[in-house]
Parts: C-alpha cells; sequence; structure tokens
C-alpha cells in the first residue's frame, strides 16, 4: 500500500482554512527538535518564545505595535499579489516612506505646526514616496518587461544604502555625539498613544482602515475582480480584454504606499526619529503574511499576530535562553515552508492506494 | 445481428482481447466492463461521442492508464500491461491525436529518440526511407519538424511507429488534422498495413470514414459498449443511433440576407509573437451583417494569429487593417472593440474562456464588465448571479447553480455556457472558434442553431473550425487558412469538399495535391 495525490475537483474549503493550522503545528514541532538539537528545553523554549511575550499588558501592547506594520504592508502587497505582480521591494518602499515623512518632521522642527497637520502631511508625504520607489519596477515592467521581483529587490538595498547616507551625513544631529542618528521628532511629529502603559499607537487604526478598504476593493470592486482573473488565468484575462499593465501599476502602486506609511508609522511611532535601520525586516516578514493569510484580509491580519510573536518570542528567547537571533528568522523560514507544502492539500487529497488495483 | 452477418474471420483467435475493463475517475466512469477483441489483419473501428470513453480505453491498452478491474488477453495470453514501453515490446504501436515531437529536431532524431540504442545507430535514415517507400509515406529523415505541416508530423508518428513492426497500430481521431486529400492517402497506408496482417483499432467519431474504411466496429457510448457492427453494412443513420442514441438533429436553414459590412480585414500582415507560430501575409475579408462566414482550414495555418487579432488581444499596427462596426479597430484592445459590439467564442474553454476556479456568475461578468453589471467600479453581485441563471436557463447547462466553479462543467456545458453569455450581449459581430470541438452531439446542434438564429437577427457571425462538415452544414459563405493567408470567401453552394481540401493543403504541400488530382 502506499500515498497518492488524487487531485480534488473543487478545492476543499476545509482545506483552505485547515492548511494555515496545519503549518504552524509542523513549525512547532520543527521547533521542538531544533531546541532539543540546541540543548535546551523545549518546554521553557516555547514558554519563552509564545507565553512569556503575552503575559503583561506591555507585552499585548508590543504584540499588536509589531503586528500593525507587517498588517499594512501585507494587505498593500497582497493588492499584486492576487494579480501576480511580485513586488518583493516593500522593504525599501518602507525605507522611502520614512525618508519621506521623517524627513518632512525633521523639517517642521521646532516651528510649531500643529500635530492634526504635520501627521496627516507626513503620511501621505510616505505613501506618495513609497509609491515612487515601487513605480521604478512597474514601470521597468510595462515598459520593458524587466522582471519586477528582481528590479523591486534591488532597490531594497539602493533605498537602505540613501538612508544611512543622509543619516550619516546631512541629517545627523548635530548634538548627537556623532551618533549616526536623527534629532528626535518633537511630539507633534508623533503618533498618539492609544493604551497607556504601552507603546502602541494609532498606527494600528491606520492598518486596520486599510485592511477594511481592501476588503471591499477585493469583494466588490470591478478593478480588484479584474486583478483576480489576472492571476487565476492570463489568457483569459487577456481574452476579456483586462489590462495586464493596470494591474501591474495597481498592484506595485498599493504596495508602495502600504509599505511608505508603515516606514512613517515606525519613524513617528516606537522609533520617534530616524537611524539608519527603520524596519527589523518587515518589508520581507510581511511577504510571508500575506501568504500565511492566504492573501485575504482577514487572513492577513491574524497571520500579521502571528509573525509578531514570532519577532517578540524570538527577543524572549535571547534574553532569557541566550538562544541565537536567528532562531527568529529560522521559525519564519520553517512556517513557509511548511505552509507551502500543506497547500498541496487544498487542491488534492491523500489516497491510501492498494499496490496492484487491476488484479481483481 | 443475425449468425449471417458474421465474417468468417471472427473465428479466428482474437490477437487482443479485453474482457470486463472498467475505469473510474472521481465523478464519472470511463469505462464500464468494456469486451473489445481484435482480430489479425483487420481494421476495427471504436467509434463514440467526446466523452465516450474511448481515448481512456486506448490508453489501458496502451499501459498509459491502469484499469480499475478486467483482463486482457495478447495472442491468448493473459497480460497485464505496465507501461507504454511494455506495450511497445508486445507488439503494440499507437498514433496520438496530439504528437509529442520535438519540433527543434530532424525526423530521424525525433524517431531515434523513441529507439532503442541498438535500432537508433547509423542506418537508421535508410531504414526510415525504406518504409515510407513501401508504405507511401513521402519523408525525409533530415527534415526539421517545425517546418513540416500536420499531416507531414503525423506522419512521422507513423513511420516511428511501423519501425518497430507492430502488431496492433492504435490510430487516435487520426484524420482530425488532415485535408480530406491526405484523408485518403492515409487510408491506403492502413489499407496496405492491414493486408499484411497488422491489426488496427481506428479511434473516431466520424460515421463516413468509418464506413468506407473498417471492417469491424464496436460502438460506446458513456462509457458502455452499445453495439457491435459491421460498418460497411450499415447506414449513417444507423450507426449515429448506436453513437448517440437519438436521430442525428440537423439544422433549419433560410437563405442569407447579407446587409452593411461589419467587419472588415485589409490586407492584414502580422508576424507572431510565438517564434513557432504563423505569419499572417495580406489577410483580407468582409463580414457582412446577416451572413456567417466560416474559415476552414487545418489547425497551426494562422487561425490563432487571426483571431488574437481580430479579437484585441494582439493589437494591429496599422489601424485600418480592421475595421469593426465602421470604426477603425487595429489598435484597439479587447475591452474596446467588445463595446463596439464585438463578442467572441474562444477555442480554449477553460483558463481562456471562463476562469475555472471562478464562479458561473463571476464568469458572467468576465466579459460583461460594462453592460450593466458594474455601477461606479463596483460589481452588481446580484445582477452577476441572475445573469448567469439566466444562461443556465436558457441554455439548459447542467449545473449546480451560478455559484458552482467553471471547472466543474463538462467540456459541452461550460462552451454552452461560454456561447450563451457572448450571445446574451447583443454582439453585431459574434466570432466563433471551434464553437463545438469536443461538444456532444446534442450541444453541437444546439450551438449551431444559436449561430444560424444570430445570423436570420441580422448579427455578423464568424465561425473558424477545422470540422468541415459543419461549416458546410451552417455557413454561408466559406474562406480556407492556409499558411498564414486566406483565400476569398465564397459561396457555399458554389464549392464542394473536394476545392477546399486543395485550399487547405496550400500551394507548397504539391504532393497531396497532384495525388488527389489523380484520383476520380
Amino acid at each position: 500500500m502506499r500515498i497518492a495525490l488524487e487531485a480534488r475537483r473543487e478545492a476543499s474549503r476545509a482545506a483552505i482554512l485547515l492548511a494555515p493550522l496545519l503549518a504552524t503545528l509542523a513549525t512547532l514541532v520543527a521547533g521542538f527538535v531544533v531546541f532539543e538539537a540546541l540543548g535546551k528545553d523545549p518546554v521553557a523554549a516555547f514558554h519563552a518564545f509564545f507565553i512569556r511575550p503575552l503575559a503583561t499588558r506591555y507585552g499585548v501592547g508590543e504584540l499588536l505595535l509589531k503586528a500593525s506594520p507587517l498588517m499594512l504592508i501585507a494587505t498593500g502587497l497582497a493588492v499584486g499579489y492576487r494579480a501576480n505582480v511580485w513586488n518583493i521591494g516593500a522593504e525599501g518602499q518602507l525605507t522611502l516612506g520614512a525618508i519621506a515623512g521623517g524627513g518632512l518632521a525633521l523639517a517642521a522642527g521646532d516651528a510649531q505646526v500643529p500635530s492634526a497637520l504635520l501627521l496627516p502631511a507626513m503620511i501621505v508625504a510616505g505613501a506618495l514616496c513609497g509609491m515612487a520607489w515601487a513605480a521604478i519596477p512597474a514601470w521597468l515592467r510595462t515598459r520593458f518587461n524587466a522582471n519586477e521581483i528582481l528590479t523591486s529587490l534591488m532597490l531594497v538595498y539602493v533605498a537602505n544604502l540613501f538612508l544611512s547616507w543622509l543619516i550619516h551625513g546631512p541629517w545627523r544631529d548635530p548634538d548627537g555625539y556623532n551618533f549616526p542618528q536623527s534629532k528626535l521628532f518633537t511630539d507633534a511629529a508623533l503618533l498618539p498613544n492609544l493604551v497607556s502603559g504601552t507603546r502602541l499607537n494609532a498606527g494600528l487604526l491606520i492598518a486596520l482602515a486599510v485592511v477594511a478598504i481592501e476588503w471591499l476593493f477585493i469583494r466588490r470592486s470591478v478593478w480588484g475582480f479584474e486583478m483576480r482573473v489576472a492571476g487565476l488565468a492570463p489568457a483569459a484575462a487577456a481574452y476579456a480584454g483586462i489590462s495586464s499593465k493596470r494591474n501591474v501599476w495597481l498592484g506595485m502602486l498599493a504596495g508602495g504606499a502600504c509599505a511608505g506609511i508603515a516606514g512613517v508609522n515606525e519613524a513617528a511611532g516606537p522609533i520617534g526619529q530616524l537611524l539608519p535601520t527603520m524596519s527589523p525586516g518587515y518589508g520581507f516578514a510581511a511577504i510571508i503574511v500575506a501568504f500565511v493569510g492566504r492573501l485575504h484580509p482577514v487572513g492577513i491580519v491574524f497571520a500579521s499576530l502571528l509573525m509578531s510573536l514570532l519577532y517578540l518570542g524570538g527577543e524572549s528567547a535571547q534574553v532569557n535562553l541566550a538562544l541565537p537571533s536567528a532562531v527568529t528568522g529560522l521559525f519564519q523560514g520553517t512556517l513557509l515552508f511548511f505552509l507551502l507544502a500543506a497547500d498541496v492539500l487544498v487542491n488534492y487529497r491523500l489516497r491510501a492506494v492498494r499496490a496492484r488495483p487491476a488484479a481483481r | 445481428m443475425s449468425a449471417a452477418a458474421i465474417p468468417p474471420e471472427v473465428r479466428m483467435r482474437p490477437r487482443l482481447a479485453l474482457r470486463g475493463i472498467t475505469k473510474a475517475y472521481p465523478g464519472v466512469v470511463a469505462n464500464d466492463r468494456i469486451d473489445l477483441d481484435v482480430l489479425p489483419g483487420e481494421i476495427h473501428a471504436v467509434l463514440g461521442e467526446n466523452g465516450a470513453g474511448k481515448s481512456t480505453l486506448m490508453k489501458i491498452i496502451y499501459g498509459v492508464v491502469k484499469p480499475d478491474a478486467g483482463t486482457m488477453q495478447w495472442e491468448g495470453q493473459a497480460v497485464r500491461i505496465a507501461s507504454p514501453a511494455q506495450a511497445r515490446r508486445l507488439g503494440l504501436g499507437m498514433v496520438f491525436q496530439h504528437f509529442s515531437l520535438f519540433e527543434t529536431l530532424t525526423v530521424a532524431e525525433n524517431i531515434a529518440l523513441a529507439l532503442d540504442a541498438a535500432e537508433a545507430g547509423s542506418g537508421l535514415p535508410a531504414k526510415i526511407r525504406d518504409v515510407s517507400r513501401r508504405y507511401g509515406l513521402t519523408l525525409d529523415p533530415a527534415r526539421l519538424v517545425h517546418a513540416m505541416s500536420v499531416g507531414e508530423r503525423q506522419r512521422v508518428e507513423i513511420v516511428r511507429c511501423l519501425l518497430q513492426a507492430p502488431r496492433v497500430l492504435i490510430m487516435d481521431e487520426p484524420t482530425s488534422v488532415l485535408t480530406p486529400q491526405a484523408v485518403l492517402r492515409l487510408f491506403d497506408t492502413l489499407r496496405r498495413l492491414a493486408d499484411e496482417g497488422c491489426s488496427i483499432l481506428y479511434i473516431s467519431h466520424k460515421l463516413d470514414e468509418i464506413r468506407a474504411l473498417c471492417h469491424r466496429a464496436t460502438v460506446l457510448r458513456a462509457g458502455r459498449v452499445t453495439g457491435e457492427c459491421d460498418p460497411r453494412r450499415e447506414t449513417a443513420a444507423a450507426l449515429a443511433r448506436m453513437m448517440i442514441g437519438a436521430e442525428l438533429p440537423h439544422p433549419r436553414h433560410r437563405p442569407p440576407v447579407a446587409g452593411a459590412p461589419a467587419l472588415v480585414v485589409d490586407g492584414l500582415d502580422l508576424r507572431p509573437d510565438d517564434p513557432f507560430g504563423t505569419t499572417l501575409r495580406s489577410v483580407s475579408l468582409t463580414l457582412r451583417a446577416g451572413e456567417i462566414v466560416g474559415i476552414a482550414g487545418v489547425s497551426g495555418n494562422g487561425q490563432r494569429e487571426l483571431l488574437a487579432a481580430l479579437s484585441g488581444e494582439r493589437r494591429v499596427a496599422r489601424r485600418n487593417a480592421v475595421v469593426l462596426c465602421g470604426t477603425a479597430a487595429g489598435r484597439l484592445g479587447a475591452a474596446q472593440r467588445r463595446s463596439l459590439g464585438l463578442a467572441f467564442v474562444p477555442e480554449e474553454r477553460l483558463g481562456r474562456g471562463a476562469v475555472p476556479e471562478m464562479s458561473l456568475a463571476d464568469n458572467a461578468l468576465l466579459t460583461a464588465r460594462h453592460r450593466g453589471l458594474v455601477s461606479h467600479g463596483l460589481i452588481r453581485a446580484d445582477a452577476a448571479r441572475s445573469r448567469a441563471a439566466e444562461i443556465i436557463a436558457s441554455w439548459n447547462v447542467k449545473t449546480a447553480g451560478p455559484e458552482a466553479a467553471a471547472r466543474s462543467l463538462s467540456g459541452g456545458n461550460l462552451q454552452k455556457f461560454i456561447v450563451g453569455r457572448e450571445i446574451l450581449q447583443g454582439p453585431r459581430v459574434l466570432i466563433a472558434a471551434q464553437p463545438t470541438w469536443g461538444v456532444d452531439v446534442g450541444a453541437s446542434a444546439q450551438i449551431r442553431q444559436a449561430l444560424i438564429d444570430l445570423r436570420d437577427a441580422g448579427v455578423a457571425v464568424l465561425v473558424v473550425s477545422e470540422e468541415l462538415e459543419e461549416l458546410i452544414e451552417t455557413c454561408d459563405r466559406l474562406a480556407v487558412i492556409a499558411q498564414g493567408r486566406l483565400s476569398p470567401a465564397r459561396p457555399v453552394a458554389e464549392t464542394n469538399a473536394e476545392e477546399i481540401g486543395l485550399l487547405m493543403a496550400g500551394s507548397a504541400a504539391t504532393p497531396e495535391r497532384t495525388a488527389a488530382a489523380r484520383r476520380p
């Protein structure tokens, strides 16, 4: 007897929901083995990883704080991914957003610009600059058919080096003892706090609003429908006269705008100034979040919470168990790996096959 | 069947005997307890509609698919054929409907790939020439496959099988890609093979061919054997009854009342996107309101490129090369041409005409996005659902309802849905590519009748098809596409299959032309 994969006639709804759970479970099992191999008590490690970060109100605040940019960026990326437009450069678009928003905050300086004016302006500037950065690969793709995966990824490094130059050069804080950092933003340029005793800020509300807009976009708008068609059946999209160029532009710009806003939220939120590195890889982790969440807005909300927990757990494990920081990345990679594997079950089912069915 | 009708060869021991072959796929029984005897030296037809289970049965015999139940005997010995390699060793050869040749290799290289290392040596070109001469299959071993016509490619496949000296040769729908003249040449070859003692299993749904060629016929319907007969002694109507369980329907026809030109193609030249595609050379065509024009031709002669240029999937540099309802449309995209009144039924249903994973409601929306189903950029989901329900009801589409995924429908039902969707948009010009390919006889008749009704309502209809009988039956005028050139459209009444066949073969295929001219 052997196990065979058999195509399902229709995608299984149960499997669509179960696959992420199965992948999470498999990731935990793999984590168990890794901790055991590292000579750590797996139970203590899991406690440090998944329980301790959530034990306090501050911890829950941190969870939501880190989930916000992931949720926001993943939602933006999912617009394009649904139409097979692969924006891998959200990290760079985030950096450009932070530069634009942060630059505005630094320019306002002590000039007493009211917060109600400055913050929206920063967010708009961040969104526009993120879009501009994403427009480069979109233009290269529609004009020269250059692969947007490569161009958007390469622009990440350009963006990070540009920020680094600004922080080491013109925007360095003159009173900062030569450390590579900008001046601190004034209070008017900081996002308002949501819950006292935590660092949670209004960035979460922006992320949730974007998620709601996205939900409407895919469920109701004809552009969302057209992008879904383009992703599922490119030949049908061409047949129906759906513009592939518009899909590329929409997908890239949506991802760029969301990543740009996330960059502003980081600068005007937990960081409060510009540093050479504005994100612990949110732009890349959001790719995983988008897929774990099945490119669906609600799924992305849950996936971003899970990914955020992995970040916090990784830090907690470093502090409490002296585990290397690479464990966080390892968990993220393992999760994506198992998720893609579990995806097979959506369109196929396992069937036990007897060795020689033709014998009887 | 009376005892007198049984020919003497039946008393011979069958070369291949199947008993109780059964194969089920999820949701459908493709073969249900099938018995089949193939005698030495006979041409045995397996007759049935698309989806009757013919191809599955042949794949079982050739070792591609394993049956769920049943036994097989080869020369009286029980065998279990596990792979095509084993089938070839036994002496089974198969020529598939879709060829498996490498376009960038020569004839000899392609054939060598299918042979054992010992046979594929330097003597191979001579052997190929020898076999092709013996059976009248003109073939140059040094030619590259991509430059060859479909008929020539089929010869490569046949020669490849013959080099292995098969005792049973399976031919799967061999004539669907051939001109009428090439069909006659193929029949000569098959008869010569049978005379030498080779058994031939001939799979087809074309009744006239089977009556002309085959000694015996086994008829399949919905996976079961529904009859066995000598096709030479049966009428086409009797065979059709066995095959579909009903009389062959014929469409009603009124004389055409052609109006103003609705679609004008003027000197269209187009290079293909695909390196192995066909270049269109000064294609001209005028399609008037209230007439059906057919484009005949063997596939791969520029149909794909022409249809893409007409539908707007491929834009044309010269604006006036395509004029749609009075508007120069060469540079317009597919959506803009649709808003001028064009509707299009493409050849590929899943993945082009419909999105497989999406519901029928969403698929109703696919080409009707600008026809009342969208307001202010938002989809009117209820309207899309009731549009789908309307198509399902008026076309009698067998499905669970508007929420069913397109891929859950059978080919014929999905085609009815797509044709219904396009017609419901009230087009001024309808283009249909292979409208009844792979569709059962009942649905085919419904689709042809709808095209004729559309014509009578004043719509200009263009049908591109490989089925010559279908075109002659439905069209008012007929043009032929060969090697990217389109012949002038002639009234169907003033032409015949012979003449169209010559045009289909094109100017380059002179051997076929002269061979045909010598025949009465």
